[in-house]
């Protein structure tokens, strides 16, 4: 038990801790924060395995960018507040499936690694990662680069309106609210009756 | 240090984002236990970095992670946009009612 070994067992509890309520809380906007707080947690995790430039990648790309998209989309999306509405119902299910996946994997992690250890490196060179990944996987860089700028363009198409007017709704997509008595009976064609009306 | 630990934390948020792609009914948070168990699988792989190749220039399980990271954020703005369109055309996000293949 050395000090690198504490200092995991920190990180570690409060990052697990962390994604729990990222998938347990009732409220959303919380479980956007917790999720931005396991992710920082993950990268502390990477400062202690010494991937020190994952690990500013990770909070700069993650903890600044994905969290906060998150925060918008669920703004943006607005749903009704409460477990029932956000839970479904096979919560049974899926402890299930992800208790006897976790009960599994970790069994044979334990049979297979159980006693192994790691040297981590003193002082990580960053000159390393950079030759690497412009010497030997250069090709799947630009490669990346092509997917994240088709990415780029398929969500602006998706995300823009078929018309394109501007400045003229055409539509208004109402906000069903989990007491609502009337929301089966609106289910299927909500937001057609509302342009047909 | 330990190689259990962080496999064992790994294994851990992959089993939780399984739990929250199952349990969740929004879709956006069905996403963020994707990204859950994308970054458990960041973990791994600089776990096993550490292991194989502690102290060379060939820093693979890295490089690997950071892919991942650029994937994940082009998934997360492709899945958003869907969501967005869902929600506008049929006025939620509830992935439990939007069962049907075409309507």
């Amino acid at each position: 038990m050395t000090g690198l070994d504490l200092v995991f067992a920190v990180v570690g509890l409060i990052t697990a801790a962390a994604a729990i309520k990222t998938v347990t809380s009732t409220n959303l906007v919380h479980a956007a924060l917790f999720l931005a707080v396991t992710l920082a947690g993950i990268a502390g995790v990477f400062l202690v395995l010494s991937a020190d430039f994952l690990a500013l990648v990770q909070l700069v790309v993650y903890v600044g960018a994905v969290a906060v998209l998150f925060l918008f989309g669920l703004m943006l999306t607005r749903a009704p507040i409460g477990r029932e509405a956000l839970d479904s119902d096979h919560r049974g299910l899926a402890l299930g499936v992800s208790g006897a996946l976790f009960v599994l994997l970790s069994g044979l992690i334990i049979a297979a690694f159980g006693d192994v250890r790691v040297e981590t490196v003193a002082d990580p060179r960053i000159t390393d990662l950079g030759l690497a990944l412009f010497r030997d996987w250069v090709l799947p860089f630009e490669v990346l680069s092509m997917l994240l700028l088709a990415a780029l363009v398929g969500a602006i198409v998706l995300s823009r309106r078929e018309d394109g007017e501007s400045g003229q709704i055409e539509d208004v997509t109402p906000i069903l609210l989990a007491d609502d008595p009337d929301l089966d009976a609106s289910d299927a064609d909500a937001s057609g009756a509302e342009v047909g009306a | 240090m330990s190689l259990v630990g962080p496999l064992l934390l790994a294994t851990l948020l992959f089993s939780i984002g399984v739990y929250g792609i199952i349990a969740r009914r929004n879709a956006v948070l069905v996403l963020i236990s994707v990204e859950l168990m994308l970054n458990a699988v960041n973990i791994n792989l600089v776990a096993f970095q550490n292991l194989l190749f502690p102290a060379e220039a060939a820093a693979s399980g890295q490089l690997f992670a950071l892919f991942i990271i650029g994937v994940a954020a082009a998934e997360v703005g492709v899945g958003l946009a869907i969501v967005f369109n869902l929600f506008r055309n049929r006025a939620t996000v509830d992935v439990d009612r939007v069962d049907a293949m075409r309507w």
